[in-house]
């Protein structure tokens, strides 16, 4: 037996592309890419920004703002605190915008969901706090 | 002499049993979680992908253990301690990168693809050419990285265990200390790989990450206990011994990348590029390293994998942000003159760290040694885990890219590709070793840089292209990475890691006896800019930035829409079927 793809002999091929083709998954894709592209052209212009100010603005970095503690310290760990907050806003969003619509597309494709892929999904859920 | 000798002579004893022993504590138990998982290694999925059984929180510490490597724990808080803020330029980097993996690869990589990197690229493309690109790919970027970590951990166990050169330890000089180094470690990933796959592989790396985690919290707590949590004092003393002048140029951008030369405008403008395009590389790279990919595949579902990848954000992040208490700590607590008198390049940092601390804190000169021995476990823990990430990655794309779907076609039966697979570790495991001891005198710290911009150039447009572009096929994924690899390795080449000498654009550097010795001048020659270049320390180098991301990455990705456009090659529906898949996770593996 191929490799390749073998679930999708058991389900037909043509399924995925029917439901690709519905309003639901256009209402899907587009929820999940109106978070993800402007999130990422955003945050790669706020790394880049960074490390521009780190290459051409010394002066500016240098600045101190509290004792020893200067400015280009403070843009570094804000880098941290914008990394973990997207993580965090990206996460919480997937859960209650893209999830919803991705379980019911699936249900669709692989017709009534089995009662234990859809127990071990809400052990999996349940497992990571 | 500096008043903190690193390994007084009446200590080395006691310091050498303590690390042993935490050595072979430490390699045990790793065997034995490995003969432990082996006995449910059956099937291929078990020995590639652990299964699938993995939690969010499991594997988001494996990811931890997979990607901070001893270049990431050793390397960052030495360049720290030596040159000051721009350190932390590498962290940030490091850790960005992670929201590309997050926002537009984990989880749809997830639920389309099944163990390799190729998987997802050759989804919907002829599998023999975008396989074979795929697979060479992922076997060069784990190559190079894993040479790095060998050649790495053969220096540093040898200095951990305080062999200097003319000295002999076990009747062993510091040269057969780090060959036995480098070829015990390519045994031991070996074993992990073939013996635990997947399963083994990833109890390694979580059981590193937890030792990396408690060990950098105990250092941190010790260093900010000293500064009575006053950030700003230690950053005070730090650069008032860093022996910059100004001091505070010590805390500042600038000491190492993107470099002023007075009066030197090309120079200058080379070395902002070069900081630019170490930027590209590292944020755009960790998407692109295939061990880091094939974790996504140890999880059930699309949800596991992105919530893996916000454990591993948490980790790594707190994990950089307590590199900066360790490098600075290690600025103001050992100081610049002893940490250079061990390593030039500051590799011992932290353990120098680490014993200064033990001594003032956990009883003088035992409680040194003892903190000084676990810290250098950790490190040698943290060494592990990732060769064996990266054996069992290239060995994977070797077995089921090459062997199984070009070689045969697809026609293979599962047993079989997992018998190729432990073939292709113990190949791999033996090239690195043969590699590794040949390169054990060369710098090779590049490699690591380089194996991030091939990722980010050769590995990434493919990925994002295939996922996001109903366009993309057979020929742009190939010509992308092609372009990429061969750019990103041929910038390499002609660049000052290669062409040491003196140009427009690089500067004479100061050279000790022994450098000039091996490039054949004299001690005061100008010719030289980089007395460690691979080829020749006098002939200048065509292109003088170190770092090809600025130039390999966009080629990456214009090769590979120009490859897609020019090609006639289309297919809507198996587009609208890896969308399907992607974004629903149905009939996913």
């Amino acid at each position: 037996m191929s490799t390749e793809t073998p679930a999708s002999e058991e389900i037909g091929e043509n399924r995925y592309v029917a439901v690709a083709r519905t309003p639901e998954f256009d209402a899907l894709r587009s929820t999940l890419r109106k978070f993800v592209f402007p999130v990422s052209a955003a945050f790669l212009i706020w790394y880049a920004l960074y490390v521009l100010l780190s290459a051409y603005a010394r002066d500016f970095m240098s600045t101190k703002v509290v004792g020893h503690i200067n400015v280009a310290l403070i843009f570094g760990l804000l880098q941290f605190v914008s990394t973990f907050l997207i993580a965090w806003l990206y996460a919480r969003y997937a859960e209650r915008r893209i999830d919803p619509l991705a379980d019911d597309l699936r249900a669709k494709i692989e017709g009534a969901p089995a009662a234990g892929t859809a127990a071990a999904a809400a052990t999996e859920g349940e497992g990571d706090a | 002499m500096p008043d903190q000798v690193y390994l007084a002579a009446t200590s080395v004893t006691t310091q050498r049993t303590l690390t042993l022993t935490l050595f072979v504590i430490l390699v045990g138990v790793t065997l034995g979680i490995t003969i432990w998982a082996s006995r449910q290694n059956r099937t291929a999925a078990d020995f590639y992908a652990g299964g699938r059984s993995f939690s969010g929180f499991q594997n988001g510490m494996a990811i931890g253990g997979d990607y901070m490597s001893a270049a990431s724990f050793l390397g960052i808080a030495g360049i720290i301690a030596l040159n000051g803020y721009d350190g932390f330029l590498y962290s940030i980097g490091f850790l960005v990168a992670w929201l590309v993996a997050l926002l537009l690869v984990a989880e749809l990589m997830r639920n389309s693809g099944r163990y390799t990197m190729a998987d997802v690229l050759a989804f919907r493309m002829r599998q023999a050419p975008v396989r074979t690109a795929g697979s060479i790919s992922t076997i060069i970027v784990s190559i190079f990285y894993l040479l790095a970590q060998m050649v790495g951990a053969g220096a540093l166990v040898a200095l951990l265990l305080g062999i200097k050169a003319g000295d002999t330890f076990m009747g062993m000089s510091a040269e057969t200390a780090k060959i036995v180094t480098i070829a015990l470690i390519g045994v031991l990933m070996i074993v992990y790989v073939t013996v635990g796959g997947m399963k083994g592989t990833t109890y390694v790396q979580i059981v590193k990450a937890f030792m990396l985690m408690i060990g950098a919290l105990v250092l941190t707590l010790l260093v900010l206990a000293h500064y009575k949590f006053n950030l700003s004092s230690l950053l005070g003393e730090a650069a008032a011994k860093s022996g910059r002048n100004p001091t505070d140029a010590f805390l500042e951008p600038g000491l190492r990348y993107g470099r002023e030369f007075a009066g030197n405008a090309t120079a200058t403008l080379v070395s902002k590029l070069d900081l630019i395009s170490l930027g590209l590389a590292l944020v755009l790279g960790t998407a692109g390293l295939p061990h880091i990919l094939i974790r996504f595949y140890t999880v059930p579902n699309a949800k596991a994998a992105r919530k893996s990848v916000v454990w591993a954000i948490g980790l790594i992040g707190v994990f950089y942000l307590m590199t900066l208490a360790l490098g600075f700590g290690a600025a103001a607590l050992v100081g610049r003159q002893a940490i250079v008198a061990q390593d030039a390049a500051g590799n011992t940092a932290a353990p120098q760290l680490a014993q200064e601390l033990g001594k003032r804190y956990l009883g003088g000169d035992f409680g040194g040694s003892l903190l000084l021995a676990i810290i250098a476990a950790v490190a040698f823990a943290t060494i592990l885990a990732v060769v064996a990430g990266l054996t069992l990655a290239s060995s994977s794309s070797l077995a089921h890219d090459l062997y199984a779907n070009v070689i045969k076609r697809g026609q293979t039966d599962e047993r079989q590709e997992v018998v190729v697979a432990r073939y292709s570790a113990f190949v791999i495991g033996a090239v690195a070793i043969v590699l590794g001891i040949v390169a054990r005198n060369l710098n090779v710290a590049f490699l690591v840089a380089l194996a991030f911009a091939i990722a980010a150039s050769a590995n990434l447009p493919a990925i994002l292209f295939s996922l996001f572009w109903k366009r993309f096929n057979t020929r742009g994924a190939t010509w992308g990475i092609y372009a990429g690899l061969i750019s990103a390795v041929g910038v390499v080449l002609l660049s000052p890691i290669s062409w040491g000498g003196v140009s427009d654009a690089r500067t004479p550097a100061t050279l000790t006896a022994s450098q000039a010795k091996d490039c054949g001048v004299a001690q005061t020659s100008k010719e030289v800019s980089n007395a460690t270049a691979l080829f020749s320390c006098t002939t200048a180098a065509p292109i003088p930035l170190e770092n090809p991301g600025l130039i390999s990455i966009p080629l990456g990705f214009i090769f590979a829409a120009i490859g897609a456009m020019t090609s006639k090659e289309r297919d809507p529906d198996k587009y609208s079927e890896l969308e399907a898949r992607s974004m629903t996770g149905a009939g996913a593996h």
